[in-house]
């Protein structure tokens, strides 16, 4: 045993991130963070936008959701059928998705048709017709998947959580609408959400592949330069406002689901990185955090648990998941319970902190394995009002938190006092 | 320069026979070891795998679960290291680790910046010989694998459904035994199962190594000479020959009622031949099948058909998983749209099977196809894992490397004829299992 703890002391120096971006800026004024890498004849590009499915208006909620399905339902002068013949017929590739505050476009394109494959991504971009037949067509899956989620306990358990926390607000709502308020979306509300999140001055571009400066810098403008700018509304403001306790939702399940937080901390805020590798050392990912130790491994109380940090633009929230089945449960929750208050009093150990700084800054350099995932990168930085250099500087930031910086921050940020649960199941004891 | 080279035979290989994309090394080792290379020397990462020739379709009867179990168990106590240590060790190196199992393979993987490479041959050599399993580990890690069968399963109606559907699907084979294990024999699970499973099929001759990334062929083969290489075969590990499926006389239909479910639907399951070693072409042919019936919403002949013109449908699809040591399934499903019944939707989805058997391909659609499979070829590059994940599945299905290289050029060749020949070998009833997921409301409209 001895021999193999030096082995990986000797080792564990981490590898640097070699990732070499350049900011271009287009003749037009579009900014993107690119790496050319031309090894593979393709690109790929992130393109996303400040703004989601959070500025949906009151009683239109799932109008973004459902415009960024139907952007591939017909543009220009194609119908649903014709825009993904074309596609196909290229080879190409797009996604397009929407979240709470921000709505993403994921494309890739080979070299050798990469100008026609730019033309119809831009024709998906700039021209949606929004026809009659592909709305109600969209919406009916729309539908479905509003269905669906009303008897998905993880769902259920992450509306129900959110609506205790924020009531109202949009935080509170379902990306997808209601099916109320899916029924009612119509065409003028599909421009309307089009116009509202598809907008050149809260664009953030990442760009990685078998492509220049320069060639990216007329595709920007070809894409983009004819895109409206924003009304420059923001969300809401809003306050977590969620005493703890324990929700219970009955539903005929054999296994719990609980979904447990109380507030979280800001990406801006001086602690993040204390909080960061606290969250590691609590119930991050892998094999080793004290939940997955304690709930798991010692007494075999759930396949998985984990914890996180979100953070939105008006709230941050620190959260965590369990699953065990109905009669076993409420013990998991009290380790859960037992941990949050040991953390919070006493802290992490050394041998903890070191551990989670090895994993965490070896880790980071790992994340730059592919073009795909590097253009998700350069975009959600830039959407993080991250400096360019900061992929060399993180690792840095790991390491200079200290000891009694995370300790402070768990007696802080850690409050068991004010974790609620909302359990999903059939719980039993609870 | 090696790269440069790479790129360029890529492209050559569009138009000869050999198709050469991947910077693919492969060796055996004396002991019987398979080993495989791909480089990728974009990012100083590699992912280290090895996949056994061993899933849950080789589990005696009345154990199921023990190959999945097992899995979980090989993170436990060896010689060497305690209990948990090897992904502690991955993790303090600031990789990570985790494993799976399917009916056909199991696997261990670890990703790791490639210098650290040596430590992980190390300690996933030692746990390939030397597990020592206790009673403690067993009970609690029991537990952990019935609470995911509840999360994977038992809270899941499509799970069960399709659980149900495998087990009628299969009158013989042990492909109608779920990955997860029965829960009434999963809580019988012992540690002589355990512990005879991993005598019976672990060992460097029942396993293939994967190691994809910033890596030099004879670099790995180096180490894996000297961590893999000195492990001597199990002698108790012998060729699979698993009971075979008897001709199916008779179609099977079920009806699986579940209140907690949302939406209804309709998947029909046909027996169907697997990928052949150097027998590729049906395999092909059914692929392509089910691309041109349910691949793309907006282009197959089902979407097409039942979600545009007729609007029977919200969502269709056709799909072939020919990656298998044995016989595997064509399936089909249709999500009837508001209104129309599972029967209804049944009955217009074998309509257009039927128009389908009787019109001409369309050869626009047949050529869109293979270009994107084309493309797909370009796009796998990107990452190096879900080529080692390629590479693991096949040679762990029965097929060779030269069987996978061979493969993108087989489907470029598959004609229209071929696929209507597929057609009719695979769409059978005889052979087929159709279900109709529910939630009790559906049945009396």
């Amino acid at each position: 045993m001895i021999r193999y703890i030096f082995a990986f002391i000797l080792l564990a120096v981490p590898v640097r991130a070699e990732v070499d971006i350049q900011q271009v800026i287009s003749p037009g004024g579009i900014k993107a963070w690119l790496v050319e890498e031309p090894s593979i004849p393709f690109m790929a590009m992130d393109i996303w936008f400040e703004g989601g499915a959070a500025l949906d208006p009151a009683g239109k909620q799932g109008a973004a959701f459902l415009m960024m399905g139907l952007l591939e339902e017909g543009s220009g002068d194609m119908d649903a059928r014709a825009f993904a013949a074309a596609q196909e017929g290229l080879a190409a590739s797009f996604n397009f998705d929407v979240y709470d505050e921000t709505t993403i476009i994921e494309a890739q394109f080979l070299t050798e048709n990469r100008d026609q494959s730019v033309a119809l991504l831009k024709q998906a971009l700039t021209q949606p017709r929004f026809d009659a037949d592909a709305l109600e067509r969209v919406r009916a899956q729309v539908l479905s998947i509003i269905a669906s989620d009303e008897k998905d306990p993880d769902t259920i358990a992450a509306r129900a959580f959110d609506r205790l926390a924020f009531g109202d607000h949009p935080y509170a709502k379902a990306i997808e609408g209601t099916a109320e308020t899916v029924a009612a979306l119509t065409q003028q509300d599909m421009f309307d959400a089009h116009a509202r999140l598809l907008t050149k001055d809260r664009i953030y571009i990442g760009a990685v592949g078998d492509i220049t400066a320069d060639e990216l810098g007329v595709m920007l403008d070809d894409l983009f330069g004819s895109l409206p700018v924003s009304d420059g509304s923001g969300v809401p403001e809003t306050t977590y406002n969620l005493a703890g306790g324990i929700t219970v939702i009955d539903q005929p399940f054999p296994q719990s689901v609980a979904l447990f937080g109380h507030e979280g901390i800001d990406r801006d805020d001086p602690d993040f990185f204390a909080a960061f590798i606290l969250n590691h050392v609590l119930g991050g990912a892998g094999f080793e955090s004290r939940l997955t130790q304690e709930v798991r491994e010692e007494r075999g109380l759930t396949y998985g648990i984990g914890t996180y940090l979100v953070g939105k633009e008006n709230a941050n929230k620190y959260m965590g998941q369990v699953a065990s089945a109905n009669d076993r449960v409420a013990q998991a929750i009290e380790v859960v319970k037992d941990e949050w208050a040991n953390a919070a009093t006493n802290g992490i150990t050394a041998e903890e902190l070191e551990a989670a700084k090895l994993y965490l800054t070896g880790a980071y350099p790992l994340r730059f394995d592919g073009n795909a995932r590097i253009a998700g990168i350069l975009a959600g930085m830039q959407r993080q009002d991250l400096p360019i250099d900061y992929i060399a500087t993180r690792n840095d930031k790991v390491n200079a938190v200290t000891l009694d910086d995370v300790n402070r921050v768990a007696s802080e940020l850690l409050r068991p006092e004010d974790l609620h649960f909302v359990v999903v199941g059939q719980p039993e004891g609870l | 320069m090696l790269r440069r080279l790479f790129v360029v035979l890529a492209y050559l290989s569009f138009h000869g026979t050999a198709f050469a994309n991947d910077a693919v090394t492969t060796f055996d080792l004396d002991n019987g070891m398979q080993v495989v290379v791909i480089e990728d020397h974009r990012a100083p990462a590699v992912v280290h795998m090895v996949w056994y020739r061993v899933g849950s379709a080789d589990e005696p009867a009345g154990t199921s679960g023990i190959a999945h179990y097992l899995e979980h168990l090989m993170f436990k106590a060896t010689e060497n290291l305690e209990s948990g240590e090897l992904s502690a060790t991955v993790a303090a190196n600031g990789g990570s680790d985790n494993a799976f199992t399917s009916f056909d393979y199991t696997a261990y993987f670890q990703r790791v910046a490639a210098d650290r490479l040596p430590r992980m041959m190390e300690m996933e050599a030692d746990r390939m010989a030397n597990l020592r399993l206790v009673e403690d580990d067993i009970a609690t890690e029991r537990d952990v694998v019935i609470e995911e069968r509840n999360q994977r399963t038992e809270n899941s109606p499509g799970a069960l459904f399709n659980e149900q559907m495998r087990a009628a699907q299969f009158l013989n084979h042990r492909y109608g035994v779920p990955i997860i294990g029965w829960r009434h024999e999963m809580v019988n699970m012992s540690l002589d199962d355990a512990v005879s499973f991993y005598e019976q099929h672990y060992g460097p001759n029942n396993a293939i190594l994967v190691v994809a990334g910033d890596v030099y062929p004879d670099d790995v083969r180096a180490l894996a000479e000297e961590y893999y290489g000195v492990i001597p075969p199990n002698p108790a590990v012998v060729e699979r020959d698993r009971p075979q499926e008897p001709p199916q006389l008779s179609e099977r239909r079920m009806v699986f009622t579940d209140d907690r479910v949302a939406q209804p639907y309709v998947v029909r399951s046909y027996l169907a031949p697997e990928r052949d070693p150097g027998a590729q072409e049906t395999a092909a042919a059914l692929l392509m099948l089910a691309e041109l019936l349910g691949g793309s919403s907006a282009t197959s002949v089902m979407g097409q058909k039942l979600q545009f013109e007729t609007q029977t449908a919200l969502y269709t699809s056709a799909s072939y998983r020919g990656l298998a040591l044995d016989d595997t399934t064509f399936n089909l499903v249709i999500v009837p749209a508001a209104g129309v019944s599972l029967q209804d939707a049944e009955n217009a989805m074998d309509q257009v099977i039927a128009d389908f058997m009787i019109s001409d391909i369309d050869q626009g659609a047949m050529d869109r196809i293979k270009t994107q499979l084309r493309a797909s070829q370009i796009y796998a590059q990107d990452s190096a894992q879900s080529q080692a994940r390629r590479y693991g599945a096949a040679l762990t299905s029965g097929l060779t490397v030269e069987d996978v290289q061979a493969w993108p050029d087989i489907l470029q060749a598959v004609t229209a004829e071929d696929v209507l020949a597929a057609a009719e070998l695979v769409f059978d009833r005889n052979n087929a299992v159709t279900g109709w997921l529910t939630n009790g409301q559906e049945v009396s409209q």
